[in-house]
């Protein structure tokens, strides 16, 4: 992006004749160093090893030894993954129900609360940082919360509901068809705080006289809302999806912390983490989820990147 | 908490840890760059003298790290030598060992015995110390042995304690409702139902970490087809479809109805608190549970062997995982290192060590045990009266095995015991794929 910025910027006041202003040969060197070294990291440290990564994802290797003991492998990893990996379709599926959940519930409950606390109601500033605290959290440490809540014998939520004996409690964590949105609960919680407080620094910066201009014009404020600011909202709009694109991809924290990823909390997150960190050291295959992993990233940052290039031209 | 290979507060710095470092590799989407990385901070300097040794340990909770910070003060007395200990909790240290020991490892360090050291051996991570063996193998039984040997015949790792698994329970309970120790799995049964009526839960159990239920695979595995075919299966030269193991799971799945329900969301130390709390009457689990028992309930603790499920195939086989050091492939001090490693095999060392850590038994047979607790006395019995140790699920075979393949399993098993068939195929061909790589 930087270098978007350095082309645009001179030419901004003036429009059309591009590049007149010239620049000095040390005012170069200097942007030379100032982008140049920032892009020399983000090589070696982002993209090489991503490259790694894939060239390894079609290996087969333990992580003993030397890369002479690396063993080529073909597709033979993304084969079993595809067909002799009981975790993986669960933990594609869960992180797809991950990205919708986050897309639709704590947007619009943080857009919700936002619009409310923008009407100046007493103590605002009050529920601001209340609802915005979670977000200071990490979410390991949402995930030890909410373990307090959800525990069968000694959760809050059971304990409430007074459904504690062995016949009757409600395995929040432990039942698989419950846990996921259990978690998903969890860290939306963290999550709507993060889209309250975006929506409501756009909010504040729509300009007044858009709405006085709606009013006047016989607008309720229900419509000046939908036609007039939401519409001004549309930079904070796309924060928001890369946002929430981003946290629920990369959603790992929370579940390895209940319980390490399994019984109905996988994740791809988990299954890299799984297969590489741990003492298994499937490198290879490891290597091969993370490259799936990267390609469903890439498939949402890539059209997100081209609509900002095409919006700066 | 050196007993377990997961203790909850280490999991907790662990989970910490390992997601500060997966979200600058993921984010990157470059997990492959850890290796390097991981090895190079894996271990401190320890200096090129004669005159000192180092140890990395992974006795990271506060009594075993004082109990061995105890025992290297009375060598570093004796041997004149001085002892740099670099400890790290002990589930980073497991997660890491692979990177720790191609890196710079100490020259001394913490493991557990059987599948998981002969693996480094076999693939010369580790240094022989057969030579240590012939001066230390006196203290030994003939079964501490063969689990110090790698595949190759040589010696590799010297034992400091052991602590069985077994049925535990509360004495007073038991004396309360008049139930009597089981013998077979039908006394363990109808046990189980009487306390069912009596308004207990029979077994607690939990497997929310994915390791506690191997232990009751474990001993029905071995109770129903023997100790040798259970090292085999886990060797992977058994099939999981043979219907050996099927019967396993079916034995398993007559007793899941008298086990505690929302195992998957429990820890081990919740399941514990249920029998401490009498709620629960018996509970499958290694002896370090009786450190969540306080004061006198401490002694109310007590247990009795893993029922026989076939008489012909009896009750000799006994989980008893065995921690101790090992030597690393190129240590700076290889003679101090030796010298550290007899130290450890020494039974006054090992009394002085279980003086602090009283939740495990001595490995040498020439410990004194008139110091211990009457449960640790117990236990020490159970173990030495056994025909064939094994060591636990995920010591026993590939760690990629126990936890990519195994883990999930028995969490699906418990989740739905209905489908054998499906699940043991289903661990069967990604056994395939795995042991053949």
């Amino acid at each position: 992006m930087a270098s978007t910025e350095l082309k645009k910027s001179p030419s901004a006041p003036r429009g059309r004749p591009r590049r007149t202003r010239r620049l000095s040969s040390r005012d170069r060197a200097v942007l030379g160093l100032m982008v140049g070294i920032p892009a020399l990291v983000h090589i070696g440290l982002v993209w090489l090893p991503a490259f790694g990564s894939v060239l390894l994802s079609f290996t087969r290797w333990d992580g003993i030894g030397g890369f002479d003991t690396i063993e080529w492998a073909g597709f033979d990893n993304y084969r079993q993954i595809f067909t002799n990996y009981p975790p993986f379709w669960p933990a594609l599926q869960h992180n797809v129900i991950w990205l919708v959940f986050f897309l639709l519930v704590p947007t619009t409950f943080g857009l919700f609360l936002a619009v409310q606390l923008d009407k100046n109601i007493k103590g605002s500033r009050l529920y601001q940082s209340a609802i915005y605290l979670p977000v200071m959290l990490s979410l390991a440490i949402v995930g030890f919360i909410w373990q307090l809540v959800y525990s069968p014998e000694q959760g809050l939520i059971n304990n409430i509901l007074g459904r504690t004996g062995q016949g009757d409690l409600i395995d929040w964590l432990g039942d698989p068809s419950l846990n996921l949105w259990a978690v998903l609960v969890a860290a939306s919680w963290r999550h709507v705080g993060y889209i309250m407080i975006l929506y409501l620094a756009g909010l504040k910066s729509v300009d007044p006289s858009l709405r006085e201009a709606a009013a006047i014009d016989g607008a309720s404020s229900r419509q000046a809302f939908w036609h007039v600011v939401f519409p001004a909202l549309r930079p904070v709009n796309v924060v928001v999806l890369v946002v929430s694109v981003i946290d629920s991809l990369r959603a790992f924290d929370i579940v390895y912390v209940i319980n390490k990823g399994t019984n109905g909390l996988e994740l791809l997150s988990v299954l890299v983490t799984n297969n590489i960190v741990g003492e298994a050291s499937r490198i290879g295959y490891g290597s091969a989820l993370a490259v799936i992993l990267l390609a469903i990233s890439l498939s949402f940052i890539i059209p997100y990147v081209r609509s900002i290039f095409r919006e700066q031209r | 908490m050196p007993h377990t290979t997961y203790s909850s507060s280490a999991s907790v710095t662990q989970a910490i840890s390992r997601r500060r470092l997966l979200q600058g590799v993921l984010a990157a989407g470059a997990a492959t760059g850890l290796a390097p990385v991981l090895s190079a901070c894996g271990s401190s300097d320890s200096g090129s003298s004669t005159k000192s040794v180092s140890l990395g340990s992974n006795f990271s909770d506060a009594v075993p790290k004082k109990a061995l910070q105890g025992i290297m003060d009375s060598f570093e007395k004796e041997s004149g030598l001085s002892v740099k200990i670099n400890t790290v909790a002990h589930n980073s240290f497991q997660e890491q060992i692979n990177n720790y020991l191609q890196g710079k490892p100490q020259d001394v360090f913490t493991w557990f015995a059987g599948f998981r050291m002969q693996f480094f051996a076999e693939r010369g991570l580790v240094g022989d110390i057969s030579d240590v063996w012939t001066k230390i193998g006196g203290n030994y039984s003939d079964a501490m042995k063969k689990a110090s040997t790698g595949k190759d015949g040589k010696q590799y790792f010297v034992p400091l304690y052991n602590y069985p698994w077994a049925v535990f329970y509360r004495k007073s309970v038991f004396e309360a409702h008049g139930y009597q120790a089981p013998k077979t799995l039908d006394e363990f049964k109808s046990l189980g139902n009487r306390m069912k009526k009596d308004g207990l839960t029979p077994i607690a159990f939990a497997d929310k970490d994915g390791w506690p239920a191997m232990g009751t695979f474990d001993y029905l595995n071995m109770r129903t087809n023997g100790y040798d075919f259970h090292v085999s299966l886990m060797a992977g030269k058994e099939s999981w479809t043979d219907p050996k193991v099927k019967k396993v799971f079916e034995t398993w799945r007559e007793l899941l109805p008298l086990h505690q329900t929302g195992s998957l969301s429990r820890t081990w130390q919740e399941a514990a608190q249920s029998l401490a709390q009498k709620k629960s009457g018996m509970y499958v689990i290694g002896s370090f549970v009786s450190q969540q028992f306080t004061g006198k309930d401490a002694e109310d603790v007590d247990f009795f062997p893993f029922p026989e499920v076939d008489s012909t195939v009896g009750t000799g086989a006994v989980e008893a995982p065995i921690d101790g050091f090992m030597l690393s492939k190129k240590p700076k001090n290889p003679e101090g290192a030796k010298k550290l490693l007899e130290y450890f095999a020494k039974a006054s060392t090992q009394e002085a060590y279980l003086k602090s850590d009283p939740n495990n038994v001595a490995a040498s047979k020439a410990a004194d045990t008139s110091g211990y607790n009457p449960l640790q006395k117990k236990c020490a019995d159970l173990i030495s009266g056994a025909e064939n140790i094994s060591q636990f699920l995920d010591r026993d075979t590939r760690p990629d095995f126990a936890s990519t393949v195994m883990i999930p399993s028995l969490q699906t098993f418990i989740r739905n015991p209905k489908d054998i068939d499906g699940l043991l195929g289903n661990i069967e061909k990604q056994k395939k794929s795995i042991f053949t790589s």
